[in-house]
Formats: C-alpha cells, structure tokens, sequence
C-alpha cells in the first residue's frame, strides 16, 4: 500500500520522541555549560609542563634540549635554552630552558612532544575552554603560563602519572645506587672517575604517554 | 606472471619495446617495470587487454621528480708533463641530468592480483616533459594525470582534459618539484617564532623600501 | 547557488576548457553548483550546464582546500605525518592512520604484533561503522529528510567517537597509530564498552531500516538513479561501496587480506543495478558486516605487546627503497606511496585519494537526470574535501 513506508517510519520518529519522556537513554542532548559530561582519561588538548615540588622555577623538569621542538609536526614550540646550569628538583645540576613557548593557535594537540620528551616534562591537559579575544598574545603562551605542578598531572591523568611517578623513582634510585657505588669505589681506588649518572634515555619504544 | 615474464611477454609482444626491471631496495619487494616513451601506450593497452594479465584497474598514478645530480670522482689520466708521461689524478665531474617520472600502480579486478608498478620517465625536467596519456585506456588516470600535471609538470599527450587541477588556473610553476621556491607574497598575519614572520618581515621591508620590487 | 547565462564571466567559465561550445542563443543554462553549497559536503564546485532539468554537462572543480599535504610530509618526519593524516578524511582518521602505517611497515620491514592487529582491526570496523551510518544521514539530510537520520545516526555515532576518546585521547584527530603498532594499550574497561556499543548497534540499525527502507518517497527518489555500470566503474578507478553497489566484488580486506582480516568470517555485500539505492543499501549491509568482524574481534584478542620492538619513533630511517601499501577505507581504496632515500623525511609521499578518484564517474552518472538527482547522486559517492584536495 502507498504510504505504508512513510508511516512505518513516522511510528519511529514518535516512539523516539515519547520515549524520550520516559526512558533516559533516548534523552541524549547535554545542556553544555549547566550540565557537562566526564571527561574521558586519556583526553588531550594542549600541552603543559611539568613541575615537580612547590617552587615552579626550581621544580621544572623540563631541560631544554629543544627535542619537542624539533619533533612538533605544526612546529609551534619556540624554546632557548639556558647558558648556565640550575640544580632540579633532585639537586642535579641541569640546563633549563630560558624562554618556552607555545602558540596553542597553531598547536594541533597531536601529543608527539609528549612521546618523544625523554624527561617526561611535557604533558597533556585537558583544560578546554580557552577562548581569547586576543588573538595572537592571548594564544601565546609561556613558561610560566604552562607550568603546572604534578599534582594537576595526577589529577587529569591519574594512572599514567602514578606510572611515571614509579618509574622516575625507579630511575632516580637506580642513579642514587650508581652515583654511591661509583663514589665508595672513588674512595678505596681513586682513578678511573665515576661516569656521570646518565639520564634516563629515552628508547624510543615505550611510549611515554 | 613475475616481472621477469610480463618483461619477456610484451618484448614478443610488440616489436620495438624494451622494458627495464627498476629494482627496489626496501622489503617491500615492489619491483617496477620502466616502459620506454615510444611504446608505452601500446604496452599498456596490452597489460590491459592481455587474458592471463588482465590489468584492469590502474590504482594509483603520481610523479617523481629527480634532480639533476653531479658526481664527481677522481681518475687517472696518463699526460705528458715536460715531456715525460705521468700519470696524473684528475676530477672529473658527471652531470647525470634529472628527469620526470610517472608511476602507475595497475590491479586486476577481475583476477584479483597486482600491483605491477609502471614507470615513465621524461627525457629531462625542463622542455622536453612529455609523457603519452593512460587515460584513454584507464580512466581512473583522468584526475591523477591532471594532478601530475598540475603539481608536476609533466604534459600527457592525448589527455582529454589537461588543466590545473588543485591550483587555481592563473597558478605558474610546479610546487611538487624538489625545487620549487615559494613565491614571496606574503599577505596573512604571522604567527610568532615562525619561520613565517621572518619572512613575511623581509617581504615588508623589501616593498616598503622604495627601490623594492615588490612595490 | 549562481547562475550565469553569460560564460564570459571569469568565475563561471573556468570550470570548461571548451566553454565556447555552449550556444547562448539556446536553452542551455550554466549553473555554478558549490563551492558553499550545503550540499555539497564543503567546499567543492561543480560546473553544471542545463538543458531546462536535465544535466548535459557536468565538471568537478576543486582545489579550495588545498594544502599540499604531500609536499609538507615530504619536507617533515615520517612520524610527524602521522597527525597530518588525521586530517585526510577527518571523518575516518583511524583508517588513515592505519594505511600509513601499513605502508611505511611495509618500506621498513616491520612486524606487527597479534594484540596491536586486533586493535587496528576493531578501530577500523568501528571508524567504518560512524561513517556510514552518517554518509547514510547526510544523503537523507540531501534528499530533504531534515535532520531525523542525520540525528539518529550522529547520536550512534557519539557512542563510537566516545569509545575513540576513551582510546586514543581525542574524538576525531586520534594520532593513534605508530610504526610497527599502536600508541597505547587499551585502557580497563574499554573492552566492555566497545562490546556494548557493538551489541547495541544492531538496535540502531533495526530502527534505521525501519525508518527508511521500505519509504516510498525514498524508494522513488533512489531506484534507478544515477546507475554505474560495473564496467564503467572498473574503468574509473572506483572502489569502496560505490564499487560494490554496481556488482563487482572486489574488497581490499578479502583480496590484499592485510592485517589479520583472514582471520574473520564475514561477507562482502553486492548490489545489482549499481543505483543509488544500491549504494544506500550496500552501506546498510556493510555495517552488519563490520559487526560480525567486530564481535569475533572483540572475544578473540588476547593480551600481548602492543609494538614492535624494532620499530624507533626519533631517528627512524628506512632503507632506501619505495613501498605503495593500501587498505580498504570506509571511502575505497586508500594507498599510500613512499620512496625513502635514507634520510628522516621521505623522498616521496604520495596519498591516493578514494574520494578523488571516486569522483571521475561523477560526470557519467549524472548526465540525462535531474538537477535534483545529481545532489543525490553526489551525496552516495561520499567524498570529504580534505582528502580530495589534500
Ligand atoms: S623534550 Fe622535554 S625536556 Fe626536552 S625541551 Fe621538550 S619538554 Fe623540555
Ligand atoms: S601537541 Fe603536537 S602540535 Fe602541540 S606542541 Fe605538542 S607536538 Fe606540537
């Protein structure tokens, strides 16, 4: 029968229609800035640096070898790196980089400087209501805009930190053993000297993220 | 079939034609088969038409561009040196000029096999860039070879409808070519610590000085 | 829409190399379709001559949206191109990412571990199942059904960008697929949901036909529109579901058997007349197939490493050579060819756009039927203009 097609599909669109006055699974709209949904853990937008202890000058994990730099597809990091050296947030003395940028209007949240960061200093936040009307200083950020303390780290990605956190205090423990052995073997026999703790190098295969 | 073969089919096949094996490096094992100018466009109708081939679907067309490359090495060279033969080094320096090149990527829908890899190459890079059309046998070739064309510069005779076909018509040069330089017109807004803004800088100074020019 | 009785105009005559065929004392009319035409899924024109409704000519412009993206990943990073293939079909970018990956494994000779295979595979069904369903809503959307598909079918959709954020960190732009295996490992849980999605898709697609199969209007509007014969196609380099609708089996997954898909039990769906409802009902069909490959996927993987260990992520250089690897996207067949020279950035890079070729036979479908119908026709070739213009 003609016509018979087209109502079966209207009996659809009603029974979508009432059954969004009883059943909450058909309700599917969100009324955004009232209402929001969770964010998924994994979510990414734009990157932020990582500090570890109170002071976010001292505490900075990045060192500026400018490896984010290089590896960012869109190129939108901008860093120099320091001439003198600052003890971090163990007391090594490390470089720091002295101006870190990032143009987030042209940032493309791919998180490869996340992978490729061999500090684990760079990560990704999840913050997302960043509009500006100040196009370009606005969208510019700095150092100090895109330190964030690791507790923030903790509290957008909390399995992936706890996993950093264990494997940087494996790090840190391996290098203390290191540094001792090589520094009791100093004292029975002075020559040869003690390779320095070398940093945790980055293999390429595991994915930081 | 293996290239060995197709190679040994279409020399029977057509009088004249001598295809070449390109060998490939890499693990994918996708050897090629370089056609040459003259014979190209019987050879691949015969790739097309053939029953045991049956290469009825060309996938994928694109261009290569190769440099002009010098290789320099050193050679001995026997010369006479206040009157006594010497044997002297002397540099001497090979200029293999660059030149075009079409890959056609070809299926058989009908036998499910492939790909065998097809290659054409121009006589050089800059007056003599004519390659024949596929596209009277493959279809497919239409918008790819446009697109060759237009990124390019390979001209395909034969080809039904040969314009631009991502730049805009007014559009001169080829910006697919290792050495094409961009064109200095910079009109949008910089972003900063751009490679950009350096440039977009030099562009403004050079039209606001009055000799410039660009003014 | 614009209309120019005079082809004199710069704008308007462009599209034509022959533009002084077109007899101005006749009927003809010469319409500019595009390039911000709602239906015309972007930016993309086409140069339409008209006999009263009939189309008597018709060619594609495009090139709006051109960047060049193959002259970018040539002078960048085999790893930086990743997320610039995001950006293709940004409707399909875990396809993307996987026939790039499937390329520079096969120029590198890398290995891809069991669990990372699985992933790729469901990451794939489900990046087909969100574009059909919306391909399916937005030919609705162009035939004048306003808003209720499209919705329905987004609403679906929702669930499977949800799965892709839960994964990979974001909606659209994944950025998930490495060299040799994927970024991450599943997250907990991620498994269950995605085996729930799946298990209630089928409801969705129940409702869908429902509410659109067996609708005369739509019924009158697609049965023998804009046939393809299958000989044509085959001619015209057309793949993916276009292909299939005219008749001609020929699936990447079944003939290439990449990946693991020899693994799974499913059909490849033909159509008979090769018309537009073909080319609707085919994308139907396909998606129940994506679920059956879905649900023995879902049950059958096994935990294990995720990547090669080979495989570096800096400093990757690939022997010299040239590789062209290719799967069956959602759109047809999407190639990538790469010739490496020994150094970080590829010599060459060369993406082969199913949308793009698709459009070849856009012409040829279209000529004798209506102006109205070639908005239909156009719609069920799928295309997205980031991948045609590149
Ligand atoms: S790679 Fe890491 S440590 Fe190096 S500059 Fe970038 S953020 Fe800093
Ligand atoms: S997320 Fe990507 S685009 Fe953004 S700064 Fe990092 S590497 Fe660059």
């Amino acid at each position: 029968m003609l016509g018979e097609g087209i109502a079966k599909g209207l009996i659809e669109t009603a029974r979508n229609f009432l059954g969004s006055y009883v059943n909450k699974d058909r309700l599917t709209t969100v009324q955004y800035p009232e209402q929001r949904l969770p964010q998924a853990e994994a979510t990414r937008d734009f990157p932020f640096l990582v500090y570890d202890g109170e002071d976010w000058q001292a505490g900075l994990r990045c060192v500026g070898c400018q490896i984010c730099e290089k590896e960012c597809p869109p190129k939108c990091i901008f860093i120099e790196k320091s001439t003198d050296k600052k003890p971090d947030a163990v007391g090594k003395p490390q470089f720091y980089p002295a101006v870190f940028n990032i143009d987030i209007s042209v940032c493309m949240s791919c998180q490869i400087c996340v992978e490729v960061c061999p500090f684990d200093a760079i990560k990704m936040d999840t913050a997302f209501e960043l509009s500006t009307v100040d196009r370009f200083g606005g969208l510019l950020w700095d150092k100090a805009r895109l330190a964030k303390p690791n507790q923030h780290y903790h509290h957008v990605h909390p399995t992936e930190a706890a996993e950093v956190d264990g494997r940087l205090a494996e790090e840190r423990a391996k290098a203390d053993a290191k540094a001792k052995a090589a520094a009791e073997a100093k004292t029975s026999a002075p020559p040869p000297a003690a390779p320095p703790a070398a940093p945790p190098a980055n293999s390429g295969v595991s994915s930081t993220s | 079939m293996n290239l060995e073969e197709i190679k040994s089919t279409l020399e029977a096949a057509i009088p004249g034609c001598s295809p070449q094996i390109v060998t490939n490096g890499s693990p994918s094992g996708q050897h090629s088969l370089l056609l040459d100018r003259e014979h190209a466009f019987v050879a691949a109708m015969f790739l097309r038409d053939d029953p045991t081939l049956c290469l009825d679907y060309c996938s994928n067309v694109t261009g290569l561009d190769w440099l002009d490359t010098e290789t320099s090495e050193k050679v001995k060279v026997t010369q006479l040196v206040d009157g006594v033969e010497k044997e002297v080094d002397e540099v001497r320096k090979t200029r293999t000029p660059g030149y075009l090149e079409a890959v056609y990527h070809l299926y058989s829908m009908q036998k499910k096999h492939g790909p065998l890899v097809v290659r054409l190459r121009t006589e050089n890079r800059t007056d003599s860039v004519h390659l024949p059309s596929f596209t009277p046998i493959w279809r497919s070739a239409e918008f790819q070879e446009r697109e060759v064309f237009d990124l390019f510069g390979i001209i395909f005779d034969g080809h039904p409808d040969l314009r631009r076909i991502l730049m805009w018509d007014e559009f001169e040069d080829h910006p697919m070519r290792k050495d094409y330089v961009e064109p200095d017109d910079y009109e949008y807004e910089p972003t900063p610590h751009d490679a950009v803004l350096k440039k977009a800088l030099e562009h403004r100074n050079r039209i606001s000085t009055p000799d410039g020019q660009g003014a | 829409m614009s209309t120019s009785m005079e082809a004199s105009t710069p704008a308007a005559h462009q599209g034509f190399a022959d533009a002084t065929m077109i007899d101005h004392e006749s009927d003809l009319l010469q319409i500019s379709l595009g390039p911000h035409h709602p239906s015309t899924h972007g930016v993309f024109r086409m140069d339409v001559v008209l006999d009263g409704e009939r189309v008597v000519k018709l060619k594609p412009v495009f090139g709006y949206l051109h960047r060049n993206h193959e002259k970018i990943a040539e002078s960048t990073t085999y790893l930086a191109s990743i997320p610039y293939t995001d950006r293709l079909d940004y409707m399909c970018s875990l396809s993307n990412n996987w026939a790039y990956a499937l390329s520079v494994e096969k120029l590198a000779g890398l290995q891809v571990p069991e669990r990372a295979e699985y992933i790729r595979v469901i990451a794939a069904e489900l990046t087909r199942l969100q574009n059909h369903a919306s391909t399916i809503g937005f030919l609705m959307q162009e035939m004048g059904a306003s808003g209720t598909p499209l919705m329905y079918a987004f609403r679906e959709r929702e669930k499977i960008l949800d799965l892709f954020e839960a994964l990979t960190g974001s909606r659209m732009m994944c950025n998930y697929m490495r060299f040799g295996g994927c970024r991450v490992d599943l997250p907990a849980g991620w498994l269950d949901q995605a085996r729930k999605t799946v298990d209630e898709y089928p409801r969705f697609l129940d409702e869908f036909e429902s509410l659109l199969a067996s609708n005369e209007i739509l019924l009158a509007r697609t049965q023998g529109v804009g046939v393809l014969p299958p000989k044509l196609a085959i001619q015209g380099g057309v793949t993916g579901p276009i292909l299939r609708a005219s008749g001609v089996n020929y699936d990447i997954r079944k003939v290439d058997r990449y990946g693991i898909y020899e693994r799974f039990d499913f059909k490849v769906p033909l159509g008979e007349h090769g018309d537009v409802y073909d080319r609707y009902m085919i994308r139907m069909l396909e998606m129940r197939e994506s679920l059956k490959i879905l649900d023995q996927a879902l049950h059958q993987i096994t935990p294990g490493p995720i990547i090669d260990p080979k495989a570096k992520i800096r400093g990757f250089r690939p022997k010299p050579g040239e590789a062209y690897g290719r799967i069956e996207s959602p759109k047809g067949e999407l190639g990538f060819y790469l010739i490496s020279d020994g150094t970080p950035n590829p010599y060459r890079y060369r993406v082969r756009p199913p949308s793009l070729i698709n459009l070849t036979v856009l012409e040829d479908m279209c000529l004798g039927s209506s102006l109205a119908d070639t908005v239909v026709i156009f719609g069920t070739i799928d295309i997205v203009l980031g991948e045609v213009d590149r």
